[in-house]
């Protein structure tokens, strides 16, 4: 975190490497103590790979038979044993697309209004109840989508919405209740705290002395918030949108339970679909002939590339938005 | 009926990891597989056990596939599953399993058409035509002609199938397999299949709920699900030509009648789906134990098969206030002879009288 203002110190004359040094022999406790810390924080990336081995080791045989032909056709018969994976993995991003479209204006927007405009007695009410709904289980939204959001969507929302949108190729079919738009709208309620929560605790970390400028400046409220705070904590705010899309993309139980699990690729958000998550949870237990089940673990290891792969961009993004100076001149 | 168990064997997993500590028992059996028999396993488990505080028998239900794999591997005792293992799952097991089946279930088609009170005929053509997509409304001529005094609406037809694997799909594709050469062909039978068309119900329960909320939807679903939630349950063909109620005798006939032409050696592996018999309901299945042909571990093979022997004979009056249906008589015999013909390096476990005089009541 870069300060606005730097206070010049004196340099000290030894660095921080002479002072390790020096620590180190006074200290053999150091040595235990830095090997433990080592190990620990060794183990994780290590845990990280044995899962990859595993996933590629029992995905072999699926890999060897199907090839990357696996990732690009679009029929699942376990009866006659072709497997092919586009319609999950399309599923999966759609999905999530969906929920981030819906979830991340709602957490952003919640957020600046819990650091910017509540009053002051309302905020860490609210801030913990929103975070409350991180602790509900997913089966639960699942159970909620089936008996309250489905019913609600196909009985009262859509005969409402239906003659101002079916023209839309986002809205082309027959709407039963089961389908991406019901997914992507449980995913969102599901990522909308962690998004909030950590969106929340940027903004409260933006310093007060830029909010302050701003407003001396003759800024609006608004004028500060959109020109210098948003900027200002950008880098933490894709962070937090991340976070939400990578939970987004493995959740499994809710999206089972209201997406309609439907192997088929449709542009339409009222179609059924089908995510990675989903099909593995649905088809693991049961799945009886052994290149079922390495294609299951195919579609794993796909799950895994794709979520490394979001998380990487993520990175890159954080990377290339910290570039830019983080005290936001850059008009919106 | 499977999915109301699906947490059940991780409670019971972790109370029998406790167990030990408490109480001492000489035998411990592990057997794993089908979730669909839990309910009735746990039972015999229990009643049996009662009088036998030596002996402590685990049914983990993690599903048919798994249970194969784990009967494969070698690493429970017995194996249970809902569909029987294929040649290639045989020969991966070196051919050392027996199929032993301990109960029968059923699966009924359920539909959702308000102001039809009159119970819904189908024939085979016209359920496979359903869950092929060529039967679109629920006026079609094809529906009507079976059902001439039922006035049905005109409405969209909306199927739904189960969208986890499960031996109930199984059973529901096994039967359509033989009643449409067309669904054979383009779909055949599977825990898991290509559905032509439909949504996906999560379970049971998914399917129960999406049928019961989406006006003109029609599904399938265990016969014990559909008892125990009231379900309106369709009328299917038989092979005689009858229309008959999926109820727990007919699903017992189902299987006296499919067994009649059975030869004495049957390995079991059979699909009594489309039986024969003026009673019998055309889509019941076999839920099975699996067992080695050969056993290798002495402590646990007597035990094992004595416990077997009690639930296919006296265990088998728990089967009805469960929901499944019984075994009838001629299978019970064929069972006995399963059972005998076990060994444990090369002679047999049971006596060859077992069971027919004081041994029952040991």
């Amino acid at each position: 975190m870069s300060q606005p203002v730097s206070a010049a110190a004196p340099a000290p004359r030894l660095t921080a490497e002479d002072r390790w040094k020096a620590l180190r022999i006074v200290s053999r406790g150091d040595a235990v103590y830095r090997t433990a810390l080592t190990a620990v924080a060794l183990l994780l990336p290590a845990v990280l790979l044995a899962l990859l081995a595993e996933l590629l080791v029992n995905a072999w045989p699926a890999i060897r038979e199907f090839g990357v032909s696996f990732l690009t056709h679009a029929v699942w018969d376990p009866v006659a044993g072709r497997y092919g994976a586009l319609p999950l993995i399309v599923g999966t991003l759609y999905s999530s697309l969906v929920a981030m479209l819906i979830a991340v204006p709602l957490a952003l927007g919640t957020a600046i209004f819990l650091t910017e405009f509540a009053p002051r007695p309302l905020r860490r009410p609210v801030a913990t109840l929103i975070e409350l709904l991180a602790a509900i289980p997913s089966v639960i939204y699942g159970l909620w989508g089936i008996f309250v959001l489905l019913p609600l969507l196909r009985d009262v929302v859509w005969p409402l919405v239906r003659p101002a949108v079916s023209w839309l190729p986002l809205f082309q079919g027959v709407f039963y209740g089961p389908s991406v738009l019901a997914g992507g709208m449980i995913l969102a309620i599901m990522v909308l705290p962690y998004v909030t929560a950590v969106s929340r605790e940027v903004l409260l970390a933006v310093p007060p002395a830029q909010r302050e400028a701003a407003l001396a400046l003759g800024a609006t409220r608004w004028e500060a918030v959109w020109t210098v705070i948003l900027p200002y904590g950008r880098t933490g705010i894709v962070g937090a949108v991340m976070l939400g899309l990578g939970r987004a993309l493995g959740e499994t139980m809710a999206v089972t339970m209201v997406i309609g699990n439907r192997h088929e690729i449709s542009a339409s958000l009222i179609e059924p679909g089908y995510t990675i998550a989903a099909a593995i949870a649905n088809e693991f237990a049961e799945a009886a002939s052994s290149m079922h089940l390495a294609a299951l673990f195919y579609v794993g290891l796909v799950l895994f590339v794709v979520t490394v792969a979001v998380n990487a961009l993520a990175r890159l993004l954080v990377w290339r938005v910290a570039r830019g100076s983080a005290a936001g001149s850059s008009a919106a | 009926m499977r999915d109301r168990s699906r947490y059940l064997p991780l409670v019971l997993a972790a109370l029998a990891a406790a167990a030990p500590l408490g109480a001492q028992s000489e035998v411990r059996i592990t057997g794993a597989g089908a979730t669909f028999p839990y309910p009735i396993y746990s039972k015999w488990v229990l009643e049996y056990t009662k009088t036998r505080p030596n002996i402590e028998i685990n049914y983990q239900g993690i599903g048919s596939g798994g249970g194969i794999r784990q009967f494969t591997d070698r690493t429970v005792q017995f194996g249970g599953t809902d569909a029987p293992m294929s040649d290639s799952q045989v020969s991966a097991a070196r051919g050392n399993v027996l199929h032993i089946p301990t109960v029968l279930g059923a699966v009924v088609p359920i539909y959702n058409l308000a102001g039809v009170t009159a119970q819904l005929r189908l024939t085979p053509e016209v359920l496979a035509g359903i869950f092929l997509g060529q039967i679109t409304r629920w006026n079609d001529s094809r529906i009507a002609a079976a059902n001439p005094a039922v006035q049905l609406p005109a409405r969209d037809v909306i199927v739904v199938h189960r969208s986890d694997g499960s031996g109930t799909t199984y059973v529901f594709t096994d039967y359509l397999s033989k009643a449409s050469a067309d669904w054979a062909r383009r779909v055949g039978r599977g825990t898991a299949v290509d559905w032509p068309v439909g949504l996906g119900g999560q379970g049971n329960p998914g399917v129960a709920s999406t049928v019961g909320r989406t006006p003109g939807a029609v599904g399938y679903v265990e016969l014990v699900y559909a008892l125990q939630n009231r379900l309106a349950r369709a009328l299917v063909r038989n092979r005689a030509g009858n229309f008959v109620n999926a109820t727990l005798q007919s699903t017992t006939a189902a299987a006296a009648g499919a067994v009649l032409s059975l030869p004495d050696d049957t390995d079991f592996r059979i699909s009594i789906t489309d039986a024969e018999g003026a009673e019998a309901y055309p889509i019941a299945a076999f839920t099975w134990i699996l067992l080695p042909r050969q056993m290798g571990d002495a402590t646990v093979a007597r035990p094992l098969l004595e416990w077997l022997w009690w639930a296919t004979h006296e265990g088998q009056r728990f089967a009805t206030e469960l929901g499944y249906a019984g075994l009838p008589p001629r299978v019970v015999q064929l069972v006995e002879a399963r059972l005998r013909s076990v060994t444990l390096g090369g002679r047999a476990v049971l006596p060859p009288n077992y069971g027919a005089a004081g041994a029952r009541r040991r």
